[in-house]
């Protein structure tokens, strides 16, 4: 609109050699730049305010903040450290990912390829109402229904896969509550990100490749394995890794169905562990002032990994850039 | 189109009137209700009225009025939550806010001015003291006990109704030393009990917890040999499986054979989870109640000095007293000796009385707590009326 030819009958031609800026150009360009300055400064206040107490904490930690599996920051001298808590949040995140990753792509490819449309529509609403429900409430259900039910489970895995170390239970009688359950509840409250973002990405995959490769004879599996799945695998991570950012932060249902201790074990179906969210939230109450520093350390460290996690995902999606939907 | 429009329109309309009809009917029945109730709370209003010149009322309570906040312990949450609810009740004119955060919370609110009186699982340590007198001018924060309890060892164990233990035994069993039912050492206290071989599930708190810091200091006075660990509020020992809160602790206890926990007698008895009885040395083992409790605090000695009533527990984890039970827990409230704010001190004083005097005390026992031992709530009687 700025660069049409004014009427000849408008009274103030020399507006039309510069853009025109009216009020509300500047209110907008201005709330524009101020929100994105806004959220600069927040997280640079976040940073500051964690990076600060969380230093104060580790300068006065006697144990190895990384090596340490205790967190006593009330004991005299103070000594915490982390190891079990990321261990416990990487193993129960990358259990999640397992098994949520391949059964949303499946939810997923269901609903756009196979379902009849009268019901890939409720499917994909049901999948959506998982994402409503509350974690305490997945954590009173898994703590309460999931655990109990879990035994048979475990049991079959200790005596058929306890070969494996991974599966081995110490004490078969011991309760469900690890990190494998732990895993499993989290894949439930992961599974309507990966799958709607999956599901939007997989409809974003041209008709014609399919049409191609159907002209060619392609079956429909063939179809997917050929031009779908490629299409959308840049797509596919993305939506996995904000599924795992979730599972790395998630509180309320770990802590409500985790048995927690200061134990490292690589038997995932021992009732042992922790992740840094679940402890965040079970010292914090009765935590003093030196306590709590101590627990934003740990917080700083599940925000570098979280970092770490989303920048490797931006580097596998770069590398696979020539599939993305940007360049079709 | 049109019609089907039109049928729509009448589906609504009928929808409507039902609607309208269903809300009718229940104003009628709500209005009702509320003449029923508010017959009832005007004349006890209309007495607290008249009472707060300095009569008292029905309730026994010598009414005042205002506004204060308060917070603290989880531990005596339902207890301070019925009191508050009473006393609002016969004392219009009053607002009592208690926060349930925790104990660590409540001090530190305390401490910053913003509480008239905190809830504590343990008495004020002397760093606390110190910086309370910055608040409580010319005075400082004294522990006022007013809420005790039994801890109850809850257990699963199907065909096993009496179990008995020690103090001995249970350091031994959460400490990972005992592993099994039929051991001899539980066996020896169980004569004719059928103990199957199964393996102990021992369940702790996963989160710091007042509950665990009183279980621990039990183990610590009365079996030290078997506890190595300090008292704390975290756990531990090592092994056993941990659950939040004590709701998870019973839940976990409830629906795994073999296990045993601790929590506040309340959640035993929702539950219905069997509770341990411990041989203390007495005629008989002591069942976990709340009258058995009240027993166990009263050997209790007072070891606050001045109008501080902090309490030393160490004599009732070793009673050998009759139907004296000796895992409990007293939480106090803690205020200014001097110094409390005036606009609030009326209100306070007033709510402390309330909840202190005999008949605030039985509301305990419905709830799972124990009523303060006679000679116990005289003195903090007393204390409470030198508030200043």
């Amino acid at each position: 609109m700025t660069t049409t030819a004014p009427p000849p009958t408008k009274p103030e031609p020399h507006r039309a050699t510069g853009p025109v800026t009216r009020p509300g150009d500047r209110i907008f360009a201005g709330m524009a730049r101020g929100s994105g300055i806004a959220l600069l400064v927040v997280m640079a206040a976040i940073a500051a305010f964690l990076t600060v107490r969380a230093v104060h904490a580790i300068s006065k930690d006697h144990g190895n903040f990384l090596t340490t599996f205790e967190w006593t920051p009330s004991l005299n001298p103070p000594v915490f450290g982390i190891a079990v808590l990321a261990y416990g949040t990487v193993v129960s995140a990358i259990i999640a990912m397992v098994i949520a990753v391949p059964i949303a792509l499946g939810i997923a490819l269901f609903i756009t390829h196979y379902a009849p449309r009268r019901l890939g529509g409720p499917i994909a609403y049901v999948i959506d109402l998982l994402a409503a429900v509350p974690s305490i409430i997945y954590g009173l259900w898994g703590a309460l229904f999931l655990v109990p039910h879990m035994r048979g489970l475990n049991l079959w895995l200790d005596d058929y896969l306890g070969w494996t170390v991974i599966f081995h239970k110490e004490d078969p009688n011991s309760a469900a509550r690890s990190l494998f359950t732990v895993g499993i509840l989290l894949a439930i409250m992961v599974l309507p990100i990966i799958t709607n973002v999956s599901r939007e990405v997989i409809n974003q995959v041209p008709k014609m490749h399919q049409e191609a490769a159907l002209a060619l004879g392609a079956t429909r599996w063939e179809v997917i394995r050929l031009s779908v799945l490629p299409f959308a695998r840049s797509g596919i991570i993305s939506a996995s890794m904000l599924g795992l950012g979730r599972a790395l932060g998630e509180t309320m249902a770990v802590a409500t169905v985790l048995s927690a201790s200061p134990t490292l074990s690589a038997h995932i179906l021992d009732p042992v562990g922790g992740t840094f969210s679940q402890n965040i939230v079970a010292k914090f109450g009765e935590a003093d002032d030196f306590g709590r520093d101590a627990l934003i350390a740990s917080g700083l460290v599940l925000f570098l990994i979280t970092l770490l996690v989303n920048g490797a995902a931006r580097i596998i999606i770069q590398r696979r850039k020539e599939y993305s939907g940007a360049n079709a | 189109m049109k019609l089907q429009r039109k049928s729509g329109l009448r589906a609504l309309t009928v929808g409507a009137v039902a609607i309208t009809g269903a809300l009718v009917l229940s104003a009628c029945g709500s209005d009702d209700n509320d003449s029923d109730n508010s017959s009832s709370p005007s004349t006890s209003s209309s007495a607290s009225s008249s009472s707060t010149g300095g009569g008292t009322n029905a309730l026994g309570i010598t009414c005042a009025d205002g506004k204060i906040l308060s917070s603290g312990s989880t531990a005596q949450q339902n207890a301070i939550e019925s009191w508050v609810k009473d006393y609002q009740q016969a004392c219009s004119g009053a607002t009592i806010n208690y926060k349930a955060s925790s104990s660590g919370e409540g001090i530190i609110d305390f401490n910053q001015g913003t509480d008239a009186f905190a809830g504590s699982d343990s008495p004020l340590k002397p760093e606390e003291v110190a910086s309370s007198k910055k608040v409580c001018v010319g005075g400082q924060g004294i522990n006022i006990p007013m809420v005790g309890g039994p801890i109850a060892i809850g257990y699963n164990l199907p065909g096993v109704d009496n179990l008995v233990l020690d103090a001995s035994t249970l350091a031994k069993i959460f400490n990972g030393k005992i592993t099994t039912w039929n051991d001899p050492a539980i066996a020896a206290l169980n004569s004719g009990a059928k103990l199957p071989s199964t393996k102990i599930q021992s369940v702790h708190r996963q989160d710091d917890s007042g509950t665990t810091d009183n279980l621990t200091k039990y183990f610590k006075g009365a079996a030290p040999a078997d506890w190595p660990y300090e008292h704390a509020k975290a756990w531990a020992a090592k092994g056993g499986q941990a659950a939040a809160q004590s709701s998870g602790v019973a839940a976990l206890v409830k629906q795994t054979e073999g296990a045993i926990g601790y929590f506040e007698l309340s959640y035993a008895t929702a539950n219905s989870i069997p509770t341990v009885k411990i041989n203390t040395g007495a005629s008989a083992p002591v069942e976990a109640t709340t009258a058995n409790a009240s027993a166990g605090i009263a050997s209790a000695k007072i070891v606050g000095t001045g109008s501080d009533l902090a309490l030393d527990l160490g004599a009732a984890y070793t009673t050998k007293a009759d139907n004296a039970y000796p895992i409990v827990l007293v939480t106090y409230e803690i205020a200014c000796d001097k110094g409390n704010k005036a606009d609030t001190l009326p209100l306070t004083k007033s709510f402390l009385n309330y909840i202190a005097s005999d008949q605030g005390q039985q509301k305990l026992s419905d709830a799972g707590y124990a009523p303060l031992p006679p000679e116990i709530a005289a003195k903090v009687r007393t204390t409470i009326g030198s508030l200043a």
